[in-house]
């Protein structure tokens, strides 16, 4: 049961990744282009873990962890960039 | 006793799935840069919290024993959300709205993306006389 579970869940969450992908390349303006890549980096964390699930070991949460970090600071860093014309000032 | 396990852990992982769909079709159904701002950045967080439930659930039931990693990551991720969809919803008002369309504030300092930060009262005159 849990297989089937999973396999339902790696296929959402595959699907929001090409949903993602398309507001990334249609997106009118940056705003959009910054929330779509932030989706795909959340999107990114979910499939690590249900892969981590998957393979029944603990070791993706520290990748997922990094992704988590690593995501969260460029999404600010871009916004940064485009608000402000500079990461840090 | 597993059975029950399984159900509970098959629940969150489909109900994690769900909502991180949910989240990213809205993404692209929204019409508009500020309501598609509200489906991923709630949504979506919904949803990994669900999937990282599911995760602790799976290492503590089936596994037999428990880690805190996901707790971390569900916690960092929760934090997080709320600061990136301002950032994201200032970028896109500096970008594309011009201050007078913005309604006012009906404090003395306009918007903070248009306006200078106010500035520290200054300190009263007698502060260091004793």
């Amino acid at each position: 049961m849990i297989s089937a579970a999973l396999v339902f869940a790696f296929g959402c969450y595959g699907l929001g990744l090409v949903f993602n992908l398309i507001r990334l390349v249609k997106g009118p303006d940056d705003a959009d282009r910054i929330l779509a890549l932030d989706t795909m980096v959340i999107n990114v964390i979910a499939l690590l873990v249900l892969y981590g699930i998957l393979r029944g070991t603990g070791v993706y949460y520290e990748a997922a962890m990094l992704v988590a970090m690593v995501g969260f600071v460029s999404t600010v860093a871009y916004s940064r960039f485009v608000l402000r014309g500079d990461i840090i000032e | 006793m597993t059975f029950l396990a399984e159900l509970l852990i098959s629940l969150c992982l489909v109900i994690g799935g769900i909502f991180g769909l949910v989240g990213s079709w809205g993404l692209i159904k929204l019409q508009d840069t500020m309501q598609r701002l509200h489906a991923p950045t709630k949504a979506t967080t919904l949803g990994v919290g669900g999937v990282l439930v599911a995760s602790v659930l799976y290492f503590l039931l089936i596994k037999g024993s428990f880690s805190f990693h996901e707790l971390l990551i569900t916690l960092f991720l929760f934090l997080t959300a709320p600061i990136t969809a301002n950032f994201i919803a200032k970028t896109f008002i500096a970008r594309n709205r011009r201050p007078d369309d913005l309604p006012g504030t009906e404090r003395k300092h306009g918007w903070a993306i248009f306006d200078d930060p106010p500035q520290p009262p200054d300190p009263p005159a007698d502060a260091d006389r004793s």
